[in-house]
């Protein structure tokens, strides 16, 4: 009796847990929905521009749609499309990839330790599809560790917005207006200020950080030899030195990082 | 010789989930070295601040109107603007100024 009653209970509890974890699961979900319409609205107006190069290169609708689907970088597909144009050789389209997207691997390192440790490996393999920029930048937003519910409500948005938007510049053949182009693109370099701010203004360490990192990037875009570089491999380096040097002064401390 | 799209795109996407994957499937436990635990820490708020700045001057018609964005960009976000409402004021500054300057 006594046994049925706490298995009664016990039941009971894993199934409010089970329900308010599904629903915070959903509402991270819209979170990750709402915070994901300017990525999806700029990966829109960007893509178009990558469908022309597409079909410059001789890309199907189909094609250019698939491409931008399994990839969602921008960079990367704008030099490995271009390449394709010219007939390259598959070494050469993995190799172009490789160094235009090597900063991905930086940004998963920083997300794997937002992740539960005991999240599991299905959930890192749908994540691992779409580490861009943006969605990188929107889930360390985040206050502790990641819903991987919220990064798929992201991915909800921007994907469609990139892989659509590649295929309707291919349709259409022309860019949007130039106008919208450059007010949508600033929307997710407004983005990645909504991100930094609010920590800098909290932390001396990350607004000396950011700041660093500002003028250290304006120096580099224009002074030889770093301005030789794609912008890929430039963010890579001031990324690894500036954030090393920060670590190397200012080590965080694990109540800092609960922070 | 002739090459596949097909496998062009295979290439390509090979290649970009194995620079994504490897990290977030490898590194499952919580890293303990101060060092590394700190690098990455900082990573987010560097990388983030480097391709935003000069770039955003690049993006639009104008270096001006990059440049009030990211003024009003730096200022709403300071003041705790919400992600969504930094993004759509950065948005219509840019659109704004080009209204004007740009013929």
């Amino acid at each position: 009796m006594l046994w049925c009653i706490m298995m009664q209970i016990s039941t009971e509890n894993i199934d409010s847990v089970y329900t308010n974890s599904i629903s915070s699961n959903v509402a991270a979900f819209r979170q990750g929905l709402h915070d994901g319409i300017p990525i999806g609205l700029g990966y829109f107006a960007v893509a178009f521009s990558l469908g022309i190069i597409c079909r410059t290169s001789g890309l199907s609708v189909l094609q250019g749609f698939l491409t931008s689907l399994l990839n969602n970088t921008s960079a990367g597909e704008f030099a490995a499309i271009t390449l394709i144009g010219q007939n390259a050789s598959y070494t050469e389209i993995a190799l172009v990839t490789l160094i235009a997207n090597a900063r991905y691997m930086l940004m998963s390192c920083a997300l794997s330790q937002r992740l539960s440790a005991a999240q599991s490996f299905i959930h890192r393999l749908v994540i691992a599809f779409a580490v861009t920029d943006e969605l990188f930048g929107i889930a360390i937003s985040r206050p502790g560790v990641l819903n991987p519910y919220y990064y798929y409500g992201g991915m909800a948005v921007a994907i469609p917005g990139w892989s659509i938007g590649t295929a309707c510049g291919i349709i259409a053949g022309a860019a949007l207006p130039e106008r919208i182009v450059s007010a949508l693109s600033v929307a997710l370099f407004g983005m990645f200020l909504a991100i930094i701010m609010p920590p800098a203004r909290e932390s001396r360490i990350i607004l000396t950080v950011v700041i660093t990192s500002f003028i250290a990037s304006f120096a580099a875009t224009y002074m030889e030899p770093l301005a030789q570089l794609t912008g890929g491999t430039r963010t890579i380096i001031l990324t690894v030195v500036i954030a090393a040097t920060a670590a190397y002064l200012r080590p965080v401390q694990s109540q800092q990082k609960e922070a | 010789m002739e090459h596949n799209i097909y496998i062009y795109i295979a290439v390509m996407a090979l290649v970009t989930y194995a620079i994504r994957v490897l990290p977030l499937t490898l590194i499952r436990k919580e890293i303990k070295n101060p060092f590394i635990r700190s690098f990455l820490y900082y990573v987010p708020y560097t990388t983030l601040a480097v391709m935003t700045f000069p770039a955003i001057l690049q993006e639009t018609q104008t270096p001006a109107a990059g440049a009030l964005a990211l003024g009003v960009g730096v200022a709403t976000a300071w003041r705790g603007m919400s992600l969504f409402h930094v993004a759509c004021c950065c948005c219509a500054v840019v659109f704004i100024v080009e209204f004007i300057m740009v013929p």
